[in-house]
This record gives structure tokens, sequence and C-alpha cells, in this order.
């Protein structure tokens, strides 16, 4: 059996890789080598020469971002280091098509998207488990934070969060479908980030020392709005720039605003208006063109619509039961009524209201820590 | 304690099962490894090896210099010029060394260029020029040259006729290479030589492909310049030579000291020049013997994957080819994926140039003789050498089949039941 590690030149991967290596000793020297390092060039860098300025403010020139010929080049130490046999794969025409253009498409349809989900059923836990298979590698390997276990009775295979809470990385692998979970391993889901830190200082793993990555890869310096209107000018095309009112959620007009696309949910500075209370982007109203505030308390919301659900443990249509949901990626799971409906959808009701729920980001059910299932926000109301 | 180390998790991880790993996935002492990318670069000669040494340890001399260290090296570097002037037929004193094909191909070029008193100027190359050439031709564009691109046709032989149909009067320059690097085919070059000779115009050729394969002669192909590198013919890498005619006049590349003539600055990297020299009179003396022994194994490695793998075709004319080389296109697979795959098994070969790998962008080449773009994609350059065996091929042979089919059974096109039914090589 060969498996194939995902390494993207940063610590994480690098240790899973080390890990692998240990733990998969060549076993038959004529056969294939049980691991092999793997990077996916998604994304050109040097496609959007605007992005690749310095930010105001900022120092250098980006780094430590998706697929920058530094981490391929650190990818490559770090299996060199190993002894791994190692390779690029170009997944790039694949990544736009599955990632980027829905991510600029649904920034666009006034969404607050979050492109790694859709980064993992698309790309990685999809062409990549192919490309694996296409070379001879049967399972792959990542360096999220997540466990699967199979189930020795049902046979299926369970996602749970990884062990360090505080890096768990399992709401964006919501997608992952039986098959795929099946060729998967997660060497880093029983550690935390601490001890992953220092197994990469004990091994002097070339990238021991790099810092974590924060940001969306292919978005340098996590400026979102730079980069869609960099990649829309490539097309001949712009976010809609028009500026229209600003108004509270009854109906008062309260100042204006200079184009929906530099707007999202929960939002509170830059909104250029002086009032007694502090006011908050409440929704954003593309058909009218206007930019909803009101306060905090008015972004409270209890009840939403979730599709496009995939259940990793089955639920039957029809049946409602509890679990803690999490609606992004930094918001803690909290208590709520789950009511599964036809249609891969379901309606989920808060034991109390949460703030700033956005439709767009994913929304992920948990049984401890244990993933039931998860979908996308569609709709949201009080 | 000592010897093995206990983590919290990760079970058993001592020192010595971390040094074994290491050293089984380097030296595979069974597993079985093919190099059948010889178009990228060779294997050093264990002859040329040796006769480089003492220029390292103990004849480390700068060939500039008055003393016995520098009179050792300036002997060293001047019996290689003679041993490479030999094996192209050329004068001594035509032939400037320099740190490879890439800077021989950029002096040809700019030097040309930026020697003539041309008012305009013009340039004449080929859509399959390595990319050496090309890029640097795209450069001289931007400084305002006139550059005409000839297209190349299937055969991936460049018809003469349209390089002397795009002559201008103010081309100053025509640069075609002599075996393109990704299919091996080799170029008119005594004809376009007579065309570049009737009109006075400089004809600089790339034969970085060729020299050390299949006789190379300044005087027959009719050449003004000629860029070779030593890594190509089993010499070392980072030295090449460019072979100028004598009486052109080129600019120089880089300014310095008063080396090679005044063509080329920076002191002589004579452990190199020593080596390509060595090189070039193994080539010299075994060509003959090795086309023919080579070009058999390539004929069998080519038909055998023909009559064992359906739809699979060969690109460029046959009858015009290095005997080292053979492109070939498989249906429904990725090139990139087939290279990974076959070097897991321990085979070496390639998707094309490798200057050019990582790009998604299918070859140039293939593209420039009308491949279509999923062809492109798909095609694998199979390149042998002196060092190549029988047994390799054998082996080659028995692997290759199922990774052709473990990568069109992933395939979302290929529909085997579909296809079976054709005639193997169709």
């Amino acid at each position: 059996m060969t498996i194939a590690i995902a390494m993207s030149g940063g610590v994480d991967s690098s240790v899973a890789a080390a890990l692998l290596a240990e733990n998969n000793p060549p076993t038959d020297s004529n056969g294939p080598p049980a691991v092999v390092g793997m990077t996916m060039q998604l994304w050109n860098q040097r496609r959007l020469p605007a992005l690749l300025g310095a930010e105001e403010g900022s120092p250098g020139r980006a780094s430590g971002r998706c697929c920058s010929l530094d981490d391929v080049y650190d990818a490559r130490r770090v299996a060199g280091f190993l002894g791994l046999p190692y390779y690029v794969v170009n997944l790039e025409e694949r990544f736009e098509q599955g990632v980027v253009r829905p991510f600029v498409e649904s920034y666009l349809a006034g969404e607050t998207p979050i492109p790694c989900s859709l980064c993992n059923t698309e790309i990685k836990f999809a062409e990549f488990i192919d490309t694996a298979r296409k070379v001879g590698a049967d399972t792959i390997a990542t360096g999220h934070y997540a466990r699967v276990e199979k189930d020795p009775d049902s046979g299926r295979y369970r996602l749970f969060a990884g062990r360090d809470a505080s890096k768990d990385q399992s709401y964006f692998l919501f997608g992952l479908t039986q098959q795929q979970l099946a060729r998967t391993m997660f060497p880093l889901g029983e550690f935390t980030k601490h001890e992953v830190r220092a197994m990469a200082h004990e091994r002097n793993l070339p990238v021991a020392a790099k810092p974590d990555s924060q940001e969306i890869c292919f978005v340098p310096t996590g400026n979102y709005r730079r980069f869609i209107d960099a990649y829309l000018s490539e097309q001949g095309r712009k976010i809609d720039d028009t500026a229209g009112e600003m108004v509270t959620t009854d109906g008062r007009v309260v100042g204006r605003h200079e184009g929906l696309g530099s707007y999202t949910v929960g939002q509170r500075k830059g909104l250029g208006i002086a009032t007694g209370t502090p006011l908050y982007v409440i929704g954003l109203d593309h058909p009218h063109n206007r930019v909803v505030v009101g306060a905090n308390e008015e972004l409270l919301k209890r009840r939403l619509l979730v599709r496009e659900i995939n259940w990793v443990r089955p639920a039957q249509a029809g049946n409602s039961f509890e679990a803690r949901v999490k609606i992004r990626n930094k918001h803690f799971p909290a208590a709520a009524c789950v009511e599964a409906r036809e249609g891969r959808e379901a309606f989920v009701e808060f034991a109390k209201p949460q703030r700033a729920i956005t439709p767009g980001q994913a929304a992920v059910f948990y049984d401890g820590d244990e993933i039931l299932g998860g979908g996308w926000i569609s709709s949201v109301s009080r | 304690m000592g010897l093995f180390d206990f983590t919290a998790r990760g079970g058993i991880i001592s020192k010595w099962q971390k040094i074994s790993a290491f050293l089984a996935a380097f030296q595979d002492p069974a597993m079985q490894r093919v190099y059948l990318d010889n178009n990228a670069t060779t294997a050093v000669a264990p002859e040329v090896f040796e006769v480089m040494k003492p220029y390292f340890l103990e004849d480390y001399g700068n060939a500039s210099s008055i003393h016995w260290y520098g009179q050792r090296a300036r002997a060293a570097i001047e019996a290689s010029r003679e041993q490479l002037a030999r094996l192209l037929n050329a004068r001594p004193s035509e032939i400037v060394f320099t740190s490879g094909g890439t800077e021989s191909d950029n002096h040809s070029l700019f030097g040309i260029v930026g020697a003539s008193k041309s008012e305009t100027k013009h340039v004449i190359t080929t859509t399959i020029e390595h990319s050496a050439v090309l890029h640097t031709a795209q450069e001289l564009e931007k400084r305002g040259v006139r550059v005409t691109y000839v297209p190349v046709g299937p055969s991936g032989v460049v018809d003469p006729a349209g390089i002397e149909k795009a002559i201008a009067p103010d081309t100053v320059l025509i640069s075609v290479m002599h075996a393109n690097n990704e299919l091996g085919t080799i170029q008119p070059l005594e004809e376009i030589g007579r065309i570049a000779r009737e009109h006075d115009i400089y004809f600089h050729t790339d034969a970085v492909q060729s020299v050390g394969k299949i006789p190379v002669d300044v005087a027959s192909l009719g050449v003004d310049l000629l860029s070779l590198s030593a890594h190509k013919l089993h010499g070392p890498k980072g030295v090449g030579a460019l072979y100028i005619r004598r009486g052109s006049i080129l600019r120089p590349l880089m300014y310095g000291g008063h080396h090679e003539r005044d063509r080329r600055p920076g002191t002589e990297n004579v452990p190199g020049i020593v080596g390509l020299g060595k090189a070039a009179e193994l080539a010299g003396e075994h060509l003959a013997a090795e086309m023919e022994r080579v070009g058999a194994l390539r004929d069998r490695l080519e038909e055998g994957i023909l009559s064992s793998v359906p739809l699979a075709t060969v690109s460029g004319d046959k009858s015009r080819r290095l005997p080292t080389t053979s492109n070939i296109s498989f249906d429904y697979i990725e090139g990139e994926g087939f290279v990974i795959a076959m070097d897991l098994k321990g085979v070496a070969c390639s998707t094309g140039a490798a200057c050019s790998s990582g790009s998604i962008e299918p070859s140039h080449v293939l593209t420039a003789i009308g491949r279509k773009y999923e062809q492109a994609r798909s095609s694998i350059r199979f390149s042998l050498g002196h060092f190549t065996t029988p047994e390799d091929i054998d082996y080659t042979l028995e692997v290759l089949p199922s990774v052709v089919e473990q990568l069109r059974s992933l395939s979302p096109h290929y529909n085997k039941n579909a296809i079976s039914a054709q005639p193997a090589g169709a």
C-alpha cells in the first residue's frame, strides 16, 4: 500500500509526513514506496500581478501563501529530509473551476463565502484522491486536525473533530463522503498544535519555525476585496460599486453606502454613521441595493435553513434531533434542534439566538466531537 | 534508552529506524531503476569524471596565471578545445567555452543583433525552438527587433522554403535548432545553411541535443554559430561551448577580463572544460556504433509500446530523428500522472523539456506541430543514452502497459470496451 501525503510546505503537513514516514518504513524494497509526498499546485501567484505588490502598511511581499514558490520549495525540502519521493501535481484548472470561481460568484451574490470547504470536497478529497490513485497510491493523508474511525458494526466511516479544539478543522471537512473517508488518513488528529510544533522541532524539520498560515491560501494578505477586484478585472468585469442607501431594519434611511461589495454581515467599523448606539450590518439587500443596519441585538437570530447537506452519519428525512451546530469557523458550536428534510436540507433552530448567521457560510452539526454532517446556510430568520 | 526515543503517541521511533528508512528510500538496493530521460541530462561518464578530478585538487591554477599552475590549467583548456573542435570539424580558435547551451544561445542571438549596424533588424527562427532561443527572441522583440517564427508541420521538421520566404532585406540572423529536444526530429540545416549563405545572413543552430549523438560537422551544415552543452553528452553540468565561425562579428554578452579571445570573460571552469573535451572525444570515438546500438534499443522500446498499448502514437517524422529519442502520445492519460506513476515503478521519463516542467501549458513544440491540446498533454518523451541497456528496455516494457491501464481506468472519458477492438498502435 502506498500513502500519498498532501504537503503544503507548512508545519502541520510536514509533521504529518514525518509521522507517516516513521510508521510506514519501506517493507519490500523491490516494491513501491510506502509514503509519497505531493504538493497540489492550485493557483499561480504570478497570474494576478496586482496582488503581488506589498499591501499598504505591510513590509514586503506575501509569504507563506498557497502555492508560492517558497512553499513548494519548503515542501520539497521536507520530503527530501524525510527521504520521501516527492511530486508537484498541477490542479490549477480544477481549482479555479471548483473553488475560485464559485467563491467570487458567491461574493458577488452578497454572500460571505468560505472556499476551504469547497476546496476540500472538490479538490483535496476528490481530485487529489484521484491523482493519487492514478499514480498508484490508494490512500491519501493530510495535515488536518481531524479523526476518522471505521464503525465495526455498520462498516461506515465516522468523522471526528481533532483532539485540539483550538485547531480543529472538521468544520471544513463536513462534505467528505464515505468513499473519500475510506481512503483518507489524518495523522495529526490525536495531537495538539503545541505537540505538533514540538515534534517538528524534535525532528529538526526544516520548517519547524515557520509561522502558521492564517488566511485563505490564494488570497494573499487576506484581502478578499482586492483579490476579487483583480480576478474580475482579468475578465474585464468589476464589482458593482453603485452607491446606495443605508437603512435601518424599520426602513429609516440613515446614510449612504459605497457599493454592497464593501460590506459583510456583522461588520461594525467603517459604516460612516455617527449615532448614539453602535450600528452593525444586519444584511445586504441586493434587489434594492441597500445596506441594512441595526443594533447588535438585531444580528441575533435563531432559525436557519441549510442546503446541500452531506450527512456523514445518515439522518432520516422528517426526523428531528438535538445537536450542536457551528455556523462559522470561529463559532463555538451551540445547542440546536435539527430537523432533517427531503432533498438534503435541514431546518435548524438554536436554543439561544446566535450572532451574525451568514448565508454562504457552512453550518456543521456535531454530536460531541463527532461530525454528523453539514451544508450551506441558505436563509436565516429570527 | 539512548537508541530509542519513546514519544507519547507516535509509537517507538528510533534513530535507527529513521536512518534505515532514509537509506532504504535513497539506496533502494533491490529497486530496479531505469533512466530514460537522457535528453534532460546524462550521467557523467566515469572516464570523464576521472580526467576532471586533478583539476579540482592538484592542477587548480587559474589558466590566465603566468606560473606553472596557470600553465597546467591553460594547457588542459587548449587540449579540450582541440578535442571539441575535432568532433565538430572546426578550428580550435573557433570554440568559445561557456556555461552551457542557454548562454551560448543568448550569446548568439544578442551578439549578432547587437553587433549589426542595420537600422532595422529582423531575425528568423522556428516555433519549435528550445526556450533558450524562443524566450531570447521574445526579449529581442521587446527591444524593437522583428522576429519571424516559421511554423513547423506535423513531421516536426521545418521546411527550408519557409525559412527562405521569411527573409527580409534587414534579416540579420537565422536560428534553427539541429535536433528538437522533445521529438528528436533533425532539421535540414544543410539546406538552410545554403540559403543563409546565398543571402549573406548569419546562421545559428542550437545543437545541444545533437552533438555527440549524430555527426555534427559545422562545415557541411553551413552554420556560423553552434551552441552545445556538455551534460547532454555524458559530460558535466554548467559547461558548454559556442562555435563561432572565424570572422563572425558578435557583441559580447558579458564584460570583464580578456578570456576566450575577448569573446567570453570570466575565469575558465577548468574541470568542466576538461570534462567537456573528454566527453567530446569519447562521443566521437563511439558515435557510429552507439547510433546503431541505441537506435536499435529505441526502436525496440517504441515497437514494444505500440504493440502492447492501444491508442498510442509516435510524434514527429520517424525517418529523421535522433536515434535516442521517442515521443509517444497515449490517449486518455495526462503526461504528469504517467511520469509520476512510472517513477514510482522506477522508470524515469518526462513529459517534455525539463525546463518547462511544472507549467500546466502543454508542450509548445507539440502544439506547434499541430497536436491537439489533449494529445499534447498526453505525450511522453523517452530518451536513451550511452548507459541504456537492453534490460532497461525490458523492464520498461514490463511495467508500462499496466501504468497506462491504471491511469486510463480512472479517466472519465476512457471506455475500454469501445477501443479494445481497434488494432494496437493505430
